[in-house]
């Protein structure tokens, strides 16, 4: 038996790179030498190769989506919004955008590491189900996007002040324009939105089929709901009386807490039957 | 080898000293010429824009040579020497050297960080190049001072934002709007500022153009200048639904655009953003309408803020290039004191190289008939011993970097070099000269 096991390694070591690539991208933020997003963007991308291992591991050593307790659905969500990272930096570079989402997966890692990190070998059986992996998963991502669009929203409201107010100095320079943020963190919640909608459509089926009825007003359920009502109304306000720029960022900023507090307030405060989550 | 500056800028000569001073078209290349022949002046390069006159020469004598430059000047302008010697500035050596740097890196500019004169003296040298009036001396320090101006703009931030209220209009437009060529610009009235921010938004990309103007012919001209269409004024209200930049500059004593008008366009705009320049004096925009969601509006005195605060910016870097360039010229200042060196070092090779082959003919005439491989090996032991003897002076001429005046004297006295300390400033110029032709 080594001393530590695998998939911890692979977990610690992408949560310090994680931790590093968030130290660098908020210095990045204060100090205006030359671009610091390129090495929080090797770092990230090391972290994330580490981290899928570790997923990897965990998926290998329990038979089933490691996605069955605190621990690995902290995990789980951060990997996500890494993905996701990784993708919008490929597709649009957007400056010092890692200075805003390194943090919150590191925070995600942070918690992560601080619930029990079995590898739960007996599974409940209402998991054994295929059901199980479309719902969480497409949740997830869902959640990663909401999550980008949060760090995206707080971009837009710096950004916002710098012009509102007139004073173009500090991060004015290196933030991106306004419309760009604008319209991404609008394509990322329209991204998340059909996604949370599946999610839960796939829950009520899953719901049906392991328990006999499709809604229960559990806490998770209830949360849930409020959450895609308010990325419901983000949408559609800025499709009909065009609700953008400062009230859009704002709402998913909000959208964001609920989908924290669904994720962990739910669990840690309100019992459920989402309490194995 | 004495490189001086003497010149005149915005700081020191008003603007009819410096129209009077300026070289311009012929008048530039016939200067070039009469300085070219003066005694003593073996270099020269003529700077000349609205805000500077530079010449720069590498003359025999400072003093005499400074002279000669000033009296040229006054001359050929017909500027009474005592009125030009008053806006003149003479540099030599360190702080001759430290003053192009600067001139190069736009660190002496009235704006600092300005990007024009770099070309300016880009331009300047090459017409130098062209009629041959520079060598070895100005030309490396041109060469230098444009790699320094490059280093000073790249390592810091001095060009960075924009100090002039149009071009601050057109970056602030770029931190509002992603794709400036998607956006729709209207343009309120007229004026030489709105038309100049105008011109400046074309040049970035926006396409779709409206002018208005109480006098609907004067929009019809101006539309026609920017390729845009000229609306009616009584119809602009209309128009800014569809306009997302805005540019105010009417002669009206009252707002023209208040609060409740913004309210329902940006309502029917589905509160696409909008920025608004009221460039007019007394204001055109009720300044209240900046507190709507999306809409963005800046008057003259926010854009001149802006432009403030940039010119702060600037000047706090402009002080991470004078280190730049300090380091810089003390880079300089050794490649030139290893230029000292140089024709020593050739003297005496001459020298050596002489006392050899005379040697090595008597001896083999001596000798008598001898094999052509013997000979080859006598030659090649000659040649190793006088190689390996003196290298060691020569390694010392190279590497003395402060005192390689006394080392130049030191080994000219003792090898007895004809080069002396006296002729010794004569000769890298010349050799440069050769060069070129």
């Amino acid at each position: 038996m080594l001393p530590i096991k695998t998939e911890t390694l692979f977990f610690e070591l992408a949560l310090t790179l994680y931790f590093i690539a968030t130290i660098i991208g908020v210095i990045g933020l204060f100090k205006g030498k030359k671009d610091t997003f390129k090495s929080i963007l090797v770092l990230a991308i090391i972290g994330f190769i580490l981290h899928t291992a570790n997923i990897a591991v965990r998926y290998i050593e329990g038979g089933h989506i490691p996605i069955t307790n605190l621990h690995e659905g902290a995990s789980f969500f951060s990997w996500c919004i890494v993905v996701l990272f990784l993708l919008l930096e490929y597709r649009y570079k957007i400056r010092l955008l890692g200075s805003f989402i390194m943090p919150i997966v590191l925070v995600l890692m942070l918690s992560s590491s601080m619930f029990p990190r079995g590898i739960s070998p007996s599974l409940n059986p209402v998991l054994k189900s295929y059901w199980f992996g479309i719902h969480t998963i497409l949740a997830f991502l869902g959640d990663a996007a909401f999550a980008m669009a949060a760090g995206i929203g707080v971009m837009y409201l710096i950004q916002e002040r710098y012009v509102k107010s007139k004073r173009l100095s500090g991060l004015f320079q290196k933030l991106p324009s306004l419309q760009s943020l604008d319209e991404i963190n609008y394509r990322l919640i329209s991204l998340g939105f059909p996604l949370l909608t599946l999610a839960i459509i796939t829950g009520v089926i899953w719901a049906n089929t392991a328990w006999g009825t499709y809604w229960r007003w559990d806490p998770k359920e209830v949360w849930s709901l409020i959450t895609w009502l308010i990325y419901a109304l983000v949408l559609h306000l800025r499709l009909t009386v065009g609700w953008r720029g400062k009230k859009a960022a704002g709402l998913s900023i909000i959208g964001f807490i609920l989908v924290i507090f669904t994720f962990f307030g739910v669990n840690l405060l309100l019992k459920g039957l989402h309490a194995f989550v | 080898m004495n490189i001086i500056v003497i010149g005149l800028n915005h700081d020191t000569a008003p603007i009819d000293i410096r129209e009077k001073a300026a070289f311009n078209g012929p008048k530039l290349e016939e200067a070039i010429d009469i300085l070219k022949n003066s005694p003593g002046i073996k270099e020269n390069i003529i700077l000349s824009t609205c805000n500077r006159v530079e010449i720069y020469a590498n003359v025999t004598d400072i003093a005499s040579g400074s002279e000669r430059v000033k009296k040229f000047i006054a001359d050929f302008h017909r500027i009474p020497e005592e009125v030009l010697n008053k806006s003149l500035y003479v540099h030599s050596g360190k702080n001759a050297m430290t003053h192009v740097f600067r001139v190069a890196s736009s660190l002496d500019s009235m704006v600092v960080g300005e990007p024009q004169i770099l070309g300016q003296l880009k331009d300047a040298f090459d017409i130098a190049l062209k009629m041959k009036s520079s060598g070895v001396m100005l030309n490396k320090l041109m060469k230098k001072a444009i790699s320094v101006a490059k280093r000073v703009r790249t390592e810091t931030k001095i060009g960075e934002s924009a100090v002039s209220i149009s071009f601050a209009a057109v970056e602030l437009a770029k931190k509002i709007f992603e794709d400036l060529s998607t956006k729709a610009f209207i343009l309120i009235g007229a004026g030489e500022m709105a038309e100049l921010a105008a011109k400046h938004l074309i040049n970035n990309g926006v396409k779709d153009v409206l002018v208005t103007n109480r006098t609907f012919e004067r929009a019809e001209n101006l539309a026609r200048e920017f390729n845009g269409k000229a609306v009616e004024f009584d119809n602009f209200l209309q128009a800014l639904v569809h306009t997302d930049i805005v540019i105010c500059s009417t002669g009206a004593p009252n707002y023209i655009l208040v609060k409740d008008h913004v309210h329902k366009i940006m309502k029917q705009r589905k509160n696409k953003p909008m920025f608004l320049i009221d460039i007019s004096v007394p204001r055109n925009i009720d300044p209240e309408i900046n507190d709507i969601d999306n809409v963005y509006l800046y008057d003259i005195d926010n854009l001149h803020g802006v432009v403030n605060t940039n010119i702060e910016e600037r000047n706090k870097e402009a002080e991470k290039g004078e280190k730049i360039v300090d380091e810089e010229v003390e880079t300089f200042l050794k490649w030139q004191a290893s230029l000292n060196a140089v024709p020593a070092i050739v003297a005496l090779r001459d020298k050596a190289e002489a006392i050899r082959k005379e040697e090595l003919e008597n001896t083999l005439r001596k000798l008598g008939n001898l094999g052509e491989k013997d000979v080859k090996a006598i030659e090649a032991l000659t040649n190793s011993i006088v190689n390996k003897l003196i290298h060691f002076p020569t390694a010392a001429l190279k590497s003395a970097s402060e005192d390689t005046e006394v080392m130049v004297d030191i080994v000219s006295r003792i090898f007895d070099l004809n080069t002396g300390t006296k002729n010794k400033s004569e000769d890298p110029g010349d050799r440069g000269n050769d060069e070129k032709q």
